[in-house]
């Protein structure tokens, strides 16, 4: 593992960590020893979110030097780097009438770095479209996404549509006006404040 | 604005605007009695401003699209019916005897339909009637486009900007610097723009949604007069503004946009912010010179607890929102802020730093109103923190038990209003009476 690579792009210093990535590719170390690197760097930017050391433009800026760098390696990949191992899988969206995605897609990067396969659906997704993904990837958690109170009714009705076509899966919901008595109202499993407890909530469903 | 207006103190200037909103002198009011209940309102707002203990507590709302789903009508119905918002918003307000009037989200549909607005979705453009508007967010000025919009805020507005968010407008990027206009031989050359047919479409365009929206306003202000007059329910909102960093972070470079250019340019991102304070006060200014009454609403966005370290807020988000603040109070306006989200993590920043006390109010989301107390309550003039959540999901009962809650809590020494947290989408009839039931028995003074 380059310890400075991993350095820079968990303290965010683009051009140092632009720079480590082609140096070292040049030097002939293995594609995939640098995006293991990327995986620990990010690992350490998401413990700097849940500890409140980092925050959103932290996440990001984060990802944008990650992006660079795949741009970088890809040309010296042989193959695709074999996914590791998953904890399971996640799908995630917001709910038909709301095309919000900023929340979501923090829990979707949160999910991903802490080693969860996530199937992003996108925004304004009818309940059909939440069991299908299901049905289709076998996934055991749903996470519902809603910015505006007109969320409630499509979440509550995505909810009732996955109990009847999916029992066993566990669902999820989050956004600015969620709360426990939406939680309640809707028939969600749980409900997160943010993307740390989307990361929590996940973990403890698959035991991890 | 008058001569004597300029020569005037901001104080004076801050009572002049609250005598001309508080006056009843000539103005067509159904009866004295209605008149009179007009002034007591409005007095109370000013006195809870001015962080005084008036005669109950003010009970204000800020409503979205509740409006038309109370009243039955479509999202659409909202934009595109002027009768239907109309009716919706009197049988709003009556029905729930408001005491400061609200208007939902009403909108000019077919101008922004004419104009091709490409910022935003709404129910006849890309939604379907029963949506309610939605902003899309996207990248609308490029990340090199910093130096343009700092040297010259309007010119990039006008040639840059908004051919690139309004489909009608595409042809003014053609138009040249309009400083030619000072010599005739000079000003052939905007006259020669003047003929190509794409800047004349954007031309033609402006004027069409001026007609269309003129429509839109004169039903909306038929309501509103009716509500003011025969009512006595003052608005209480008079202008709007934005913090400069919520202008470039909304609909200018997108959330993803500017966290991105506080790391890569935080230079230009700092000197943008700074370039757009007076623009954010003249705005202000604006729209409540033009409405005749001192609060100017301020939604705020991006600085919210979680978006952004403190360290971070107080660089590059509190110093131009609070010279913002700063410049209304000193025409004599009252900033109203709207604080989305939570400010827990940013009172200690705000009571380190504070605006002049008696002149603002502020209205909070999941801010802990008790901790405002302690920390802003000898500055700032604070409500809030009913959660939309149990105006939708929750009982009456449990309505009325959270109002008496806040007001034992923080409402006993005045400087205090009671208000949702955020503006109300959807909610459940029986829950708002028992809002506005609760607040109007309980809040007595």
């Amino acid at each position: 593992m380059a310890q400075e690579l991993v350095q820079a792009i968990a303290d965010l210093n683009e051009k140092e960590a632009v720079a480590l990535t082609r140096s070292l590719l040049e030097k002939g170390v293995s594609p995939l020893e640098v995006l293991d690197d990327c995986r620990a760097a990010m690992q350490i930017v998401g413990e700097r979110f849940e500890s409140k050391q980092a925050f959103i433009p932290e996440l990001i800026f984060a990802g944008e030097i990650l992006k660079q760098i795949t741009e970088i390696v890809k040309p010296y990949l042989q193959r695709e780097a074999t996914a590791g191992k998953k904890l399971g899988k996640v799908v995630i969206g917001t709910v038909q009438g709301d095309i919000h995605d900023i929340g979501k897609n923090i829990v979707v990067f949160m999910l991903e770095i802490n080693g969860f396969d996530v199937t992003d659906l996108g925004v304004d997704v009818p309940a059909e479209r939440f069991v299908q993904a299901v049905k289709e990837n076998g996934a055991g958690i749903v996470g519902l996404s809603g910015f505006l109170t007109v969320a409630y009714e499509p979440m509550k009705q995505t909810v009732q549509a996955l109990r009847s076509a999916v029992p066993e899966v566990k669902i999820m919901i989050g956004g600015g006006p969620i709360n426990e008595q939406i939680r309640e109202y809707t028939g969600a499993d749980a409900w997160g404040k943010n993307a740390v407890d989307a990361v929590v909530i996940a973990k403890q469903w698959v035991g991890a | 604005m008058t001569t004597e207006w300029k020569t005037m103190t901001p104080e004076q200037k801050y009572e002049a605007l609250w005598a001309k909103f508080l006056s009843t002198e000539g103005k067509p009011f159904a009866s004295p009695q209605v008149a009179e209940l007009y002034r007591r309102r409005v007095q109370r707002l000013k006195d809870v401003c001015e962080l005084k203990k008036p005669d109950a507590v003010p009970i204000l709302l800020a409503v979205g699209n509740y409006v038309a789903e109370y009243a039955g009508i479509s999202h659409g119905d909202m934009m595109y019916d002027y009768d239907k918002m109309a009716e919706a918003i009197l049988k709003f307000n009556v029905d729930f005897d408001l005491d400061y009037q609200v208007a939902g989200n009403g909108l000019p549909g077919k101008a922004f339909d004419r104009l091709g607005f490409r910022t935003y979705r709404w129910p006849g453009n890309g939604l379907p009637k029963h949506m309610p508007f939605q902003m899309v967010e996207d990248e609308y000025m490029l990340p090199d486009e910093y130096d343009q919009l700092i040297a010259d805020p309007e010119g990039f507005f006008l040639r840059v900007y908004m051919p690139r968010i309004m489909k009608s407008l595409e042809g003014w990027k053609m138009l040249p610097s309009l400083y030619g206009v000072m010599e005739l031989p000079m000003a052939l050359i905007l006259l020669g723009t003047l003929t190509v047919p794409a800047v004349q479409e954007g031309f033609q365009a402006w004027i069409d949604a001026g007609r269309l929206a003129a429509e839109f306003f004169a039903a909306a202000g038929k309501a509103g007069a009716q509500l003011t007059f025969q009512h006595g329910m003052p608005n209480y909102l008079g202008g709007f503004t934005k913090a400069p960093f919520d202008i470039i972070g909304d609909t200018l470079r997108g959330t993803r946009g500017i966290m991105i250019d506080m790391y890569r340019q935080p230079d230009k991102l700092l000197a943008a912010v700074e370039r757009l304070v007076p623009i954010a006060i003249q705005m202000g200014i604006e729209a409540a010179m033009s409405a005749g009454l001192p609060l100017v609403f301020i939604p705020l966005h991006k600085g919210a607890d979680g978006f952004m370290s403190t360290k971070d807020f107080n660089r590059f988000y509190w110093p131009t929102l609070k010279a913002v603040c700063e410049g209304l109070i000193a025409a004599g306006c009252v900033p109203f802020l709207f604080v989305e989200g939570g400010y827990n993590e940013r009172l200690d920043a705000l009571a380190d730093s504070p605006l002049p006390a008696g002149k603002s109010m502020w209205m909070f989301d999941y801010t802990d109103l008790a901790e405002v107390k302690k920390k802003l309550g000898n500055w700032a003039c604070f409500g809030g923190n009913v959660p939309v959540s149990l105006f939708y999901a929750g009982t009456p009962q449990q309505m009325a038990d959270h109002v008496k809650k806040l007001i034992d809590t923080v409402g006993q020494d005045g400087g205090y209003f009671i208000a949702p947290g955020a503006v109300l989408d959807n909610a459940r009839p029986e829950n708002l009476h028992a809002f506005i039931q609760t607040a109007r028995e309980y809040g007595k003074y």
